[in-house]
């Protein structure tokens, strides 16, 4: 217990932010992340497959970083490393200047897939972090489930179990997890993928407001460019697998952003460049896997 | 404000009304007791006329009808010797479930979380999980001191091994990501086993709950039929059918085991309804 509390204070005045303005902002700060040419791959021997490799980027506070990279390329293998869930083969990965050496309640993953448990309701799943920390009063905790349930939209739905929500309703359940928690550094796996064209323009643009609100650091893993853009300060573009940075595209649209903005020449600027590279490092993918191919290729010059 | 109350009251009234509707109305219970209604028409038949068409019925025309069978267990009912047969087999199996429950949920959940603990106890557990209960009979009686202790013991296996190996299977293939989740959000290793790894190895505890109650079930009989009543040990169902068998009574053979029938049905339900208590998310179609 006096444990907690002393890592709860010294992440609080680590975060470099003045006295905050509400009582639940006191935890909060903005992390800033660097990683150093970070290699990861999985399996032994034969099966030896290189995902990451010399990886090296770096997230400023404050920022939201957008990660684009076609499908398979190591993306979720990145967010897992940053998030401590698995370390680097080599390499090193500095939050604040410490390295990760493990999960920690400064970092908060959106997954890929829904991670609400199916055993607590939607409510429970919100307020479970911050009931296991104990740093918010109940009453705090209730308000603030409350405000962000409304802000979701999901208010008649609290009570449900995810099971009983659309898989749009669950991304938004789990958004509002996330957000309560209020993490130094938010990182977030595809978390609009699944939704419909309707829906994910709304949670992008009410995403799009609380970032804005209150700019915590954020790391934005997507496979639509266009979300990217809208959303990011910078946007990275992933290399094929093995991944590596390809390129880092400041976006300069002024906020607060406007949907209308996507439709700039300076975006559709961005816009072409990102696919541009995309579009190189799809085609290696597919000249990569041929592998079928090239064992034809040698198998014929062998008999040759 | 007496208006609310009374409106509330019609409503509690309705939704009685409705739920007997339900269930009168429910088809799966109608084909349910028309089945078992024809199947006692059946075996009626056959066994009163034991000649069809010139051919002898088989196995169902051997044995007594239902009308005998009911004349007999009218009469069984009055001795309370049948009585406490009931009572005995249902003690046992409760007596050596519960310890095997009480045992096996812990054992299987330390399997499941911690790695040494596995290195060292799985090896051995899979060795003597394949050994059937009723191979540790011998084994038992010279074991503990009394009959009926080598009873429970033997029936403890029985639901033990299938416990366990229900919890372990349940506990390991939950999400990952549930995990990683809490302990993004600070869960201790504490908070993990509590909110994340037992909620989800419920269904698992359950499963491993019904399908050992039924080990046990079978278990307990066969040892009553080894170890035998009368002497320091009573009956039992199990007891009951054998004994029967021995004074020739195939009428009061059927009723045992209808009345083995009936109490695995009545056991299985009572774990059925406690995991629908337990897993409110389990209960949403
Ligand atoms: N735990 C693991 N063990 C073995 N291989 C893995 C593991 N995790 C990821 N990989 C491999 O790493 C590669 C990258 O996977 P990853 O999930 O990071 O891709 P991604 O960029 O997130 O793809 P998508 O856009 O489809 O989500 C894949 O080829 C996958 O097979
Ligand atoms: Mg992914």
């Amino acid at each position: 217990m006096a444990r907690k509390q002393t890592s709860t204070k010294s992440k609080a005045s680590s975060g470099g932010k003045p006295n905050g303005t509400t009582v639940a902002d006191k935890t909060s700060g903005k992390s800033g992340l660097e990683l150093s040419n970070v290699c990861k791959g999985y399996g032994d021997e034969w099966a030896r497959e290189e995902v990451l490799i010399d990886l090296s980027l770096s997230i400023l506070p404050g920022e939201l970083t957008a990660v684009v990279g076609p499908s398979g390329c190591g993306k979720s293998a990145l967010v897992n490393l940053i998030a401590g869930f698995e370390l680097p083969d080599s390499g090193e990965i500095l939050i604040d200047g410490s390295p990760v050496t493990g999960p920690g309640k400064d970092r908060l993953v959106v997954f890929q897939e829904s991670a609400l448990v199916p055993w607590q309701t939607a409510y429970q799943n919100v307020v479970f972090g911050p009931k296991l920390r104990r740093d918010m009063s109940p009453a705090q905790i209730k308000e603030e489930a409350d405000k962000l349930f409304e802000t979701v939209g999901l208010v008649e739905f609290k009570d449900k179990y995810p099971l009983q929500l659309s898989g749009g309703m669950q991304r938004r359940a789990e958004l509002a997890r996330a957000m309560i928690n209020q993490p130094k550094l938010m990182i977030m796996d595809e978390p609009f993928r699944g939704l419909d064209a309707m829906s994910r323009e709304l949670m992008q643009e009410f995403f799009l407001r609380l970032f804005e609100k209150n700019r915590r650091t954020n790391l934005f893993v997507t496979s639509e460019i266009e979300e990217a853009i809208f959303l990011a300060d910078r946007l990275v573009v992933l290399s094929n697998k093995p991944a590596h940075v390809r390129k880092v595209i400041d976006i300069k649209l002024e906020r607060p952003r406007d949907f209308h903005m996507l439709s700039s020449t300076q975006a559709y600027e961005y816009k072409r460049e990102a696919m541009e590279i995309l579009h190189e490092e799809a085609l290696k993918g597919f000249k990569s896997t041929d592998s079928q191919s090239d064992f034809v290729e040698a198998f014929s010059t062998q008999n040759d | 404000m007496t208006e609310a109350v009374q409106s509330a009251h019609d409503t509690s009234f309705v939704v009685k009304r409705t739920r007997l509707r339900k269930i009168l109305d429910n088809k799966t219970l109608w084909r349910g007791i028309a089945a078992i209604i024809l199947f006692i028409l059946f075996w009626e038949v056959c066994s009163q006329s034991k000649v069809w068409f010139g051919i002898q019925v088989p196995w169902i025309g051997k044995i007594p009808p239902p009308s005998e069978v009911v004349v007999n267990w009218a009469e069984i009912v009055q001795h309370p010797g049948y009585w406490e047969s009931w009572y005995l087999s249902f003690f046992r199996v409760f007596f050596g479930f519960m310890i095997a429950q009480v045992v096996g949920i812990p054992f299987g959940l330390a399997l499941a979380v911690n790695k040494y603990f596995r290195d060292i106890f799985f090896p051995p557990f899979e060795v003597l999980r394949p050994i059937p209960p009723l191979a540790w009979v011998p084994a038992s009686i010279i074991f503990w001191p009394t009959t009926e202790l080598s009873i429970a013991f033997v029936t403890f296996l029985g639901a033990f091994f299938t416990i366990v190996i229900n919890v372990l299977g349940g506990a390991r293939t939950i999400d990952i990501q549930y995990l990683r989740a809490a302990q993004s959000m600070g869960a201790t290793q504490w908070d993990l086993f509590r909110k994340i790894i037992l909620p989800g190895t419920l269904p698992s505890i359950f499963t491993g709950a019904a399908v050992g109650m039924g080990i046990t079930w079978e278990v307990v009989l066969a040892a009553e039929m080894i170890s035998g009543g009368g002497q320091q040990s009573g009956g039992g169902l199990g007891f009951f059918i054998w004994s029967s068998y021995m004074g020739g009574s195939m009428a009061q053979v059927i009723v045992g085991m209808i009345s083995i029938g009936i109490a695995g049905y009545v056991s299985s339900s009572l774990i059925r309804y406690v995991g629908f208590l337990s897993m409110p998310w389990r209960r949403l179609f």
